[in-house]
Order: C-alpha cells, then sequence, then structure tokens
C-alpha cells in the first residue's frame, strides 16, 4: 500500500493512434528478405523469372525493334521455312514473248517424234522460270511438265504445267508458285493429241525474284517509280528469321504482336480480377455475419456459371459477334467471371487473420477498420494474394488462346498467340512451325508462370490448397 | 443428412435459376435484332418470324415464358434450322459428349492414382521428379497444341513407317474415343495427380498408418486400405471442378477431333448466332454441372460426415 509513485492523470489520457502502433506494425521486413533469398537459391524462381522477364521485354520492345509490319502480305513467300535477307532481281516486265521458228516441215504423228534437244534456260528466278529448245521435226506443239525430282520414267513427269499454244513456239515460262529450290523440267514433243514417250529433262534453280508491282507493294521500291526511269536491277527482300505464313506475313512480327496482344489481357485481366476479388473478400471477410453470408452468396452464383459458355455470352452481348476482334470486352468478361476465386481466398484469410491477437490489440487500441485491414490484414495476405495473381496469369493466357483458337477472341488484323494457333491448326499438315511457334511461345508463358508461381508457394511456405 | 441434401437441392435449383436468367438477359441485351438477316426480307415475314419466336411480346412476358418453358424443359426450336427442336440437338449431341466425358474422367482418375503413387513412393527420387515435370507441361499447354501434335505424329507415324495406331479424327468406333479421351482427360489427369501425391506423403505421416505398420500388415495392404483410401478422399472435391472442366474442355477436343458432340455444336451455334440454340445450351450445361457438383457434394457428405456437420450450422 506504501506506493511511493506518483500518477499523473495525463498518463491516463488514450494514446494516439501513431504513438501506439508504431512499434506494433512494423513492416515484416526480415520475412520478405527470407522469401527473397529462399527465391533465389530455386532454380526454378530464377530460371522461370528470367523468361517471364524477356517475355516482357520482347512485347514491350520486341515490335519497337523488329520493324517489319505484321499484317504485310509477301504472297511470293507464302508458308516458308528461316529466310535470310537476299537480294532479288527485279523483273519488270510480266510480258512474256514467246520464241517462234516456224519449219515448213510435214506434221508427224507421235510416234514418230523425237525428244527436244538443248533445252536451256532462259532466265530462273521465283517470279518466272523461262526455258527454250531446239525445234524437233514435225512436232505440233510440246508439252512442258514439271518435278521436284530427278523423273525416270515418262509417268514421272510431275505437274502438267501446259503446252506450247502457238505454232512452232520454242520456248515456254513457268511462274507456278516457284521457291528457291531444285526443280526439273521435261518437254516432250505431241502431234496434238498424243505425245511422245521420249522426254528432255532440265534441272533449274530458280534465283529470288520479285515482280515490279510487288516490288512497289512491299515499298522496296517507290510507289511512283517509272520502269524506265529507274535503273535498279535488284532489291534487297527483308529477312524472315521464322518463316513466314500460310499468307506470306513475317512470323517473328506477328508472334511479337501476338505476344503484346495476349500479355496485355492476361497481365490487365488478371491484376483486375485479383484486385476485385481481393476488394470484394477483404469486406465480406471483415464485415461478416449477414452482409458476408450474402456476398459469397452470390459469388456461389457466378462461380456457378458455366464459365466459357458465358465468356462467349458475353462477349456477344457486348455487341461483337464472331470473326470480330475485342480486346477489351474480353478483360472485362474475363473480370466479371473469374473474381470470385479471388474473393474466396482472400475472404478465408481475412476470417483467419482477424482472429490473431495482434488484430485485437491494434483494435484495442483505437485503430479503425480501414487501418486493420490495410495496415494489418494486408501486409499478412500479400504472400497469398502474389501467388494468386502469378497463378490468374497464365490461366488468363489460356482462356485467352481457348477463345481465339475457336474464332471468338482476337480477331484480323490483330492476333494473338491463340488466334496465330488457329490459323496454324489448319495449316498443320503442309507448314507445322505456323503452329508450332505461336503454341510453344503460350506454352513457354505458361509454364514459366506456373513454375514461377510453384517457386514463390515454396518460397511463402504457405501450404497448397491445390 | 436429408436436412443437408435438401437446403443443397433448393440453392441448387435457385443457381439454375440464376443461370438462366443471366443467359436470357445477356443474351437480350445483344445488339442488333436476331431477325436482321434476309429471311425478314419483307414486313409480313418479319412480323410472322416475330410471333414464331415470340418476340413480339413484352420483355417480362418473354422472360416468364422462357422461364416457363425451362422449367418444362422445353428450349425452343433453333435458328438457324427452323424445323429442329433444341430439346432433339441436345438430345442427339449430348450422348456423345457425355461418354467422351466419362472416358476421360475415368482416364484422369486412374492416371491420377497410378502417377501419384508412383511419384509420392519414390519422393524426390528422379521418378518423381521426371513425373511432376510432365504434370507441369500438361497444364502449360493448350490441349488444342496437344491433339494437334498427336494428329501430326499420328500421320507422320502413318506416312513415314507405315503404322497407323489409331485413327486421326472422327468418331464411330473404340479407337475414335482413346485419343480425344486422353487429351481431355490429360490436364485434369496432372491436376489430380499433384493433388494426390500431396495427400499421399501427407497421410505418411499419420498415426494410423504407424499402427497398421506396428500391427505387421502387409504393405499392399496398407497401401490400399489405409494410405491411398485416405488420400483419395480431397481428390472427391475436386471432381465437381473436374467435371466442369472436362465438360468445356470438349468444345475444342471436339473441334480438332470432329466428333459430333454438343460442344462443337455449340461453337457452332455461337459462330452462326443461333439465339434459342446457344440459350438452350447455355442452361442445359449450366444445370448439368450444377447437378454434377451437387451430386459429388453429397456423395463426399456420405464419405465424410465433417462435411455436412460443417454445412448444417
Amino acid at each position: 500500500m506504501n506506493n511511493s509513485q506518483q500518477f499523473s492523470p495525463e498518463l491516463f489520457e488514450p494514446a494516439s493512434v501513431r504513438e501506439s502502433l508504431e512499434g506494433a506494425a512494423q513492416p515484416a521486413a526480415p520475412f520478405w528478405s527470407a522469401v527473397l533469398r529462399r527465391l533465389r537459391r530455386d532454380v526454378r524462381a530464377v530460371f522461370s523469372l528470367l523468361i517471364i522477364v524477356l517475355l516482357l521485354l520482347a512485347a514491350l520492345f520486341g515490335p519497337l525493334l523488329w520493324r517489319v509490319d505484321p499484317a504485310q502480305q509477301i504472297l511470293g513467300a507464302a508458308a516458308q521455312g528461316s529466310m535470310a535477307a537476299q537480294r532479288a532481281l527485279l523483273i519488270r516486265s510480266s510480258e512474256f514473248t514467246p520464241l517462234i521458228e516456224i519449219s515448213d516441215n510435214a506434221l508427224l504423228s507421235a510416234a514418230q517424234l523425237s525428244a527436244p534437244t538443248q533445252l536451256q534456260i532462259l532466265e530462273a528466278t521465283t517470279e518466272r522460270v523461262t526455258l527454250r529448245w531446239q525445234p524437233v521435226r514435225g512436232a505440233y506443239r510440246y508439252d512442258i511438265y514439271r518435278n521436284t525430282h530427278q523423273p525416270a520414267t515418262r509417268a514421272d513427269l510431275g505437274l502438267p504445267l501446259g503446252f506450247t499454244t502457238q505454232r512452232g513456239q520454242i520456248s515456254f515460262s513457268d511462274g507456278l508458285q516457284l521457291r528457291q529450290r531444285n526443280y526439273f523440267y521435261s518437254v516432250v514433243a505431241s502431234d496434238g493429241i498424243a505425245s511422245n514417250d521420249r522426254f528432255t529433262t532440265l534441272a533449274v534453280t530458280p534465283q529470288a525474284g520479285i515482280g515490279w508491282l510487288e516490288a512497289q507493294l512491299q515499298r522496296l521500291i517507290p510507289a511512283d517509280a517509272d520502269p524506265t526511269q529507274l535503273h535498279l536491277d535488284s532489291v534487297m527482300l527483308p529477312a524472315h528469321p521464322l518463316g513466314t505464313d500460310h499468307l506470306g506475313r513475317d512470323m517473328l512480327a506477328r508472334l511479337l504482336q501476338g505476344a503484346r496482344v495476349s500479355l496485355l489481357i492476361a497481365v490487365s485481366a488478371a491484376l483486375l480480377y485479383v484486385g476485385f476479388g481481393l476488394a470484394y473478400g477483404a469486406v465480406a471477410g471483415f464485415a461478416g455475419g449477414a452482409v458476408d453470408h450474402w456476398m459469397m452468396r452470390f459469388a456461389d452464383f457466378i462461380v456457378a456459371l458455366p464459365f466459357l459458355l458465358f465468356m462467349i455470352l458475353l462477349r456477344i452481348s457486348f455487341g461483337i459477334g464472331p470473326g470480330e476482334s475485342g480486346v477489351l470486352p474480353l478483360v472485362i468478361a474475363l473480370v466479371i467471371l473469374s473474381w470470385p476465386a479471388a474473393a474466396r481466398l482472400v475472404r478465408g484469410q481475412v476470417l483467419q487473420l482477424r482472429e490473431e491477437p495482434y488484430v485485437d490489440a491494434a483494435r484495442l487500441a483505437g485503430a479503425s477498420s480501414a487501418y486493420i485491414i490495410v495496415r494489418h490484414l494486408l501486409p499478412n495476405m500479400l504472400g497469398v494474394i502474389l501467388v494468386a495473381l502469378t497463378f490468374a496469369i497464365p490461366n488468363a493466357i489460356f482462356i485467352e488462346a481457348f477463345l481465339s483458337f475457336i474464332g471468338m477472341g482476337v480477331s484480323p488484323p490483330a492476333t494473338s498467340w491463340g488466334a496465330m494457333s488457329n490459323d496454324g491448326v489448319q495449316n498443320l499438315m503442309v507448314h507445322p512451325a505456323e503452329l508450332l511457334w505461336p503454341a510453344a511461345c503460350i506454352s513457354i508463358t505458361v509454364l514459366a508462370f506456373n513454375l514461377f508461381g510453384d517457386a514463390l508457394r515454396d518460397a511463402l511456405d504457405i501450404k497448397g490448397n491445390e | 443428412m436429408w436436412r443437408y441434401i435438401f437446403k443443397r437441392l433448393l440453392s441448387g435449383i435457385i443457381t439454375i435459376w440464376f443461370i438462366a436468367t443471366a443467359t436470357f438477359f445477356a443474351m437480350h441485351f445483344v445488339p442488333g435484332d436476331p431477325l436482321s438477316d434476309a429471311r425478314a426480307a419483307t414486313p409480313e415475314i418479319r412480323k410472322n418470324l416475330q410471333i414464331k419466336y415470340g418476340l413480339d411480346r413484352p420483355l417480362s412476358t418473354q422472360y416468364f415464358l422462357y422461364l416457363r418453358n425451362m422449367a418444362r424443359g422445353d428450349f425452343g426450336i433453333s435458328f438457324t434450322q427452323q424445323n429442329r427442336r433444341v430439346n432433339d440437338i441436345i438430345r442427339a449431341h449430348f450422348p456423345v459428349s457425355a461418354l467422351l466425358g466419362v472416358i476421360a474422367l475415368f482416364i484422369a482418375v486412374v492416371g491420377a492414382v497410378v502417377w501419384g503413387a508412383v511419384s509420392a513412393h519414390f519422393r524426390q527420387r528422379w521418378p518423381d521428379h521426371l513425373i511432376m515435370l510432365v504434370v507441369i507441361c500438361a497444364v502449360s499447354m493448350p490441349s488444342f497444341v496437344i491433339a494437334a501434335l498427336l494428329q501430326w505424329l499420328l500421320l507422320a507415324l502413318d506416312r513415314y513407317f507405315g503404322v497407323s495406331l489409331l485413327p486421326v479424327a472422327g468418331w464411330g468406333s473404340w479407337q475414335h474415343v482413346l485419343l480425344p479421351a486422353w487429351v481431355l482427360g490429360l490436364s485434369t489427369m496432372a491436376y489430380m495427380t499433384r493433388l494426390l501425391r500431396a495427400n499421399l506423403l501427407e497421410v505418411a505421416q499419420a498415426d494410423y498408418l504407424r499402427t497398421a505398420r506396428a500391427k505387421g500388415l502387409t504393405p499392399t495392404r496398407i497401401f490400399f486400405r489405409h494410405h491411398l483410401r485416405n488420400a483419395l478422399l480431397p481428390v472427391i472435391t475436386v471432381l465437381g471442378p473436374a467435371i466442369a472442366a472436362i465438360t468445356t474442355g470438349g468444345f475444342v477436343v471436339e473441334l480438332m477431333f470432329a466428333i459430333p458432340g454438343l460442344g462443337r455444336y455449340f461453337v457452332e451455334a455461337v459462330q452462326q448466332l443461333d439465339y434459342t440454340v446457344i440459350m438452350g445450351t447455355t442452361v442445359f450445361y449450366g444445370a448439368f454441372l450444377v447437378l454434377m457438383v451437387l451430386l459429388v457434394d453429397i456423395l463426399y457428405g456420405f464419405v465424410d460426415p465433417r462435411i455436412r456437420v460443417g454445412h448444417s450450422r
């Protein structure tokens, strides 16, 4: 009872929020530095983060560095593999004047004809291959064939390109989808009804060539250039490091443009829906009682909607028909349908965390609800939210790819990896690279985000509630 | 238990009503006119078509008629194939999707049990690492990519080696089912493998396993009766989402493999803006999924009594 201590009245004043909470709510720096340390040691995390950063850099700066127009078609080089930049001969005129050499010989029947001799190349570019030969005595016309291998028999001559149309014509010009590869041209003499069994074959490898009009379209020469004025024999064709697609568009440029669209949709949708779910779940969990009950019941309804069907339905109801592009509606539809998962997760966390003693302590010290949410609940939920976000991005990429694949996502002229895959599948048998590139991009991106999410979850030591 | 089932049933019905309502209004707000195409050439034809599809009535009447018809299980008449009822379309195409889905789910569950068990058994050794690598790759590849690669492989085998293992696409025999069902079930299998591995490892620490070992039970018996059985329990909860994933995943797989299922039909209906088919199919799928989730929940309630106690508070 002999208490000598003096109590002054100001000791019993309520403490200001600043004074009392300063110490209690220190940011948990050691925790995050430990997480960072664990992430740095994890091969998966380092590897996947590197890929993610590279992808983001490629999407951001790629189209600035690789300045090929992704929508430009080069019909002469459709569905090609990797191509280096090369010189191409400029073909000024598309006209072809056949060589005529009328001989006054009487016509012979097919069996009496011989094979043409001295078959030679007049010009050989990817625009046009022109051949000439010596006239065969008594021949009415000549049939010309093209094959991709040396023909062994008369039946093996390959593609019938046509026949000479004028009497005495001894040259032929072929411009049918020529590539830079070996062709074997065969010429057979004919009496107009049947043709002779003997043939002459010549191997031809066309040089790169480009027509005047095509060069103008590709802006390799000025659009108003005059063929008689411009003294230019060849132009440089652009390189296609990853080849071209079935419409002759540069794959690399399209992949970079597609990366922008795919990643934009995925990152923005994931951020928005996790953000909305976070706010929704935090309010529901913190409010508790009837508010919580009805808010979560509503979330349950949204979850019950058949997801992809409603993605498509919402898209249509935004006024975007099949085959039309809608990046923003796609994001909105994704957000509308995807937030409940994040909301449930956050609500569960809030319900758990608000029972923690430090929350009670903060409340006793007079902290407001908003303060408690921002200062205590959010930092403690940050790990879970980050993991949810990391898994939300690949999920959104998948959905975008899926919708674009069935033609309900991104459509021309815009493109995305999913839309490119759709094109690729149509041409799978002819040109598999067209599917492989975008498919690899989707898979690698999703894999990187999944790996990083796993590593992050392990580093944060969150028990997997898969 | 009955109380629990009744409550779940009631909330299931409300959910289906919500889906039907959301579908109705989402489709109603589609800009433009469903009868704006060439069929409605003259005002008279247009008027008659409006009457046929009930579009001349006020919105509230349309909505209630729609709900009444849905409740009776009548989804109306197709817009593009005017003599075909949506019910007939569903009846014709859904069994195909269902068969494919059931087989896919079966493949997924069996595969998950096998791979999960192998993975857990060789924990932190190379078979485990390999399986986990395959799992994460499988969930990272869209199903159309896997399908396309497999089809390409089959064709290449046929072309260069003269081996034709399975048909590349189509529908009709049991060989036609295998590849699409496997592709459809793959991501579910991967997901469940991972879950089962985690559960098996967790259960491995349980006291009852030590007891079982101490009693001298054979390892096989311990594994099947005590270990696997308890680890499988939580897998039942993901059956609902798995069925949903397989159902909607069917769209792409049916397209890729040219299977005449409801999913492919839905995608075609969307591309042709066939309103009644889109609405009918959406509500049908929604109701189907709600029912499946309900069944799974009830099943789980029977298997694990803790669940229904937790719900009935």
